[in-house]
């Protein structure tokens, strides 16, 4: 936007603000314009291509609902069912939003203990390590064995998989801070308590919002499986349960619809917290400043 | 006769594996000195800066203030703006009155005044990454100056900046020092740019980093660009030229 005003104003001097562009501007300036409408139109008509060629080869080929259902369908049935989806989805989405919560405040409080002390990071970050790159799907049948609360499992097991990129980048942001801003800290007399609140958290905000948006995904990822791993759930059943359950039943346009809405769900978390880190960040930080030409 | 602020009593250095970064380092600093640290690089020229700022502790000697010293006492100017990014201006200089406790608005006006003094008055609440190299650099100072701090500790703080930048900041440093009456003490690697500003200074060799030579400057201030073509200037050029070679005999 920035980039364009300012070439406006420069070709707008010329012959009493007439505007007057080489071919070269005009080129550039309609190029840009070209990219800018491409970058919605064009995966619009894709998805808009590829829903029509669904519905044809399932017209075309007669296929039946019960293996593979028309878009229309889908749909329809989304409608049809929407309270007992959306309740899902509500089950859902408190797994995943309570799990990000735990996540964020137990991955960076943890990052913060590790910055106050080496020992501590030393003692404790190998396990977060082993926790993470054990798959979940082997670990949530023994927490559902000791854990009664059907949903704190959930919490738990969404919390497992969502924490850890929030963990490490945090660390990693904390630690990063500017060598000589430290020494300028030291030199004014700062207290650990201070270097932390004013230098190395707002050093480590860009890091820590790139972890949550990982985590953000995650946590609907962990919640969705770990609920596949719980199995029979009856009342109070998530998506992914749903989904189970529309499958024994051969409800293949109700796994469509389910599957519609945890795709859904994912894309509004991350568009979330992207908006989130761009409010945080686009006053200052490189990653969300436009750059001009 | 001049107050005198500081002393360095036979101050050494020595790092792990036994780098001796600076030897038997002493110097007396007075107020309303501009002291300038030059010779080549490894010559313990920043060492003996954080050591005065107290970053690190000489390992033999000892560094002495004369009179009271506070968190307030030092203002340190890096090589580069070392501005926190995500501050604007007048947060950035407000840094050093915060970790003091003092609230934004209590010290507004004295923030006001130095960015004032740096002539960066109209750029107060923007950030950092909107202004040039050298804006950038007077904010530092500025933040150095807001204190009013007894020394202000420069380390190389024009090195990176380009030679018309660096003139222009150098003789605002001068109008500055005048009108402060503050003591410095800078580090440089150009022989132009001490003679230019130093009352006083310090050539230095390395391997093992210690002091050679003091020379006084002693063209009367304010020194503006007449100052840098006059013959008196290439003297005090050629002298310390001399001098900085001879610091650097039997190295390459």
């Amino acid at each position: 936007m920035q980039s364009e005003a300012s070439a406006d104003s420069q070709s707008a001097a010329v012959d009493g603000g007439a505007y007057i562009l080489d071919d070269e501007e005009r080129r550039r300036m309609m190029r840009r314009r070209v990219e800018r409408i491409s970058k919605w139109c064009l995966p619009a008509i894709v998805l808009l291509l590829t829903v029509w060629y669904w519905d044809r080869i399932v017209q075309w080929n007669e296929i039946p609902h019960y293996i593979l259902p028309s878009p229309g369908r889908v749909v329809s049935t989304l409608f049809a069912d929407w309270r007992m989806l959306l309740d899902a989805l509500v089950i859902t989405l408190q797994i995943t939003f309570l799990a990000l919560a735990v996540a964020v405040l137990g991955g960076a409080g943890l990052a913060i203990l590790f910055t106050q002390s080496r020992f501590i990071q030393m003692s404790l970050f190998p396990y977060a390590v082993i926790l993470q790159v054990t798959p979940i799907v082997a670990i949530a049948p023994l927490i559902f064995i000791y854990v009664d609360s059907k949903i704190v499992g959930l919490l738990i097991c969404a919390w497992i998989v969502a924490f850890f990129p929030i963990l490490s980048n945090t660390t990693l942001g904390l630690n990063s801070t500017d060598h000589n801003l430290r020494d300028l800290f030291r030199i004014y007399g700062a207290s650990r308590w201070q270097q932390l609140l004013h230098l190395q958290i707002p050093t480590a905000l860009p890091y820590f919002l790139g972890g949550l948006r990982i985590a953000g995904g995650l946590a609907l990822i962990g919640a969705v499986v770990a609920e596949y791993v719980a199995g029979t759930g009856g009342i109070g059943s998530g998506l992914a349960f749903t989904i189970l359950e529309a499958g024994y039943r051969l409800n293949i346009p109700r796994m469509f619809a389910a599957l519609l809405l945890i795709a859904g769900t994912g894309v509004l978390i991350f568009t979330v917290l992207s908006l989130l880190s761009h409010v945080l960040l686009h006053k200052w930080h490189e990653s969300a400043v436009k750059r001009d030409s | 006769m001049q107050q005198r602020l500081l002393s360095l009593k036979h101050v050494g250095k020595t790092f792990s594996a036994d780098i001796e970064a600076l030897r038997d380092m002493s110097l007396t600093v007075a107020e309303g000195d501009f002291l300038s640290l030059l010779g080549p690089s490894g010559c313990g020229k920043s060492t003996a800066l954080r050591l005065i700022a107290g970053l690190s502790e000489p390992t033999t000697g000892q560094i002495a203030w004369h009179g009271e010293q506070t968190d307030h006492s030092i203002g340190f100017v890096f090589q580069e703006p070392t501005l926190m990014p995500w501050a604007t201006v007048e947060k950035n200089v407000w840094l050093p009155f915060r970790l003091n406790g003092d609230s934004f608005s209590s010290v507004r006006d004295t923030i006001q005044e130095s960015l004032e003094l740096v002539g960066l008055e109209g750029f107060a609440s923007s950030y950092p990454r909107e202004l040039s190299g050298g804006m950038k650099m007077r904010v530092s100072i500025a933040r150095a100056l807001a204190t009013n701090p007894r020394i202000i500790l420069m380390d190389e703080p024009f090195a990176a900046l380009d030679e018309i930048t660096r003139f222009r900041l150098n003789n605002d440093l001068l109008k500055l020092k005048a009108k402060l009456g503050c003591t410095i003490i800078f580090v440089t690697h150009s022989v132009f740019e001490s003679v230019f500003l130093s009352s006083r200074i310090a050539v230095m060799a390395a391997r093992p980093g210690r002091v050679i030579r003091e020379l006084e400057i002693d063209a009367p201030y304010p020194r503006g660009e007449r100052f840098r073509t006059s013959a008196d200037y290439a003297a005090h050029c050629r002298t310390t030229s001399e001098a900085l070679q001879e610091s650097m005999n039997g190295h390459d």
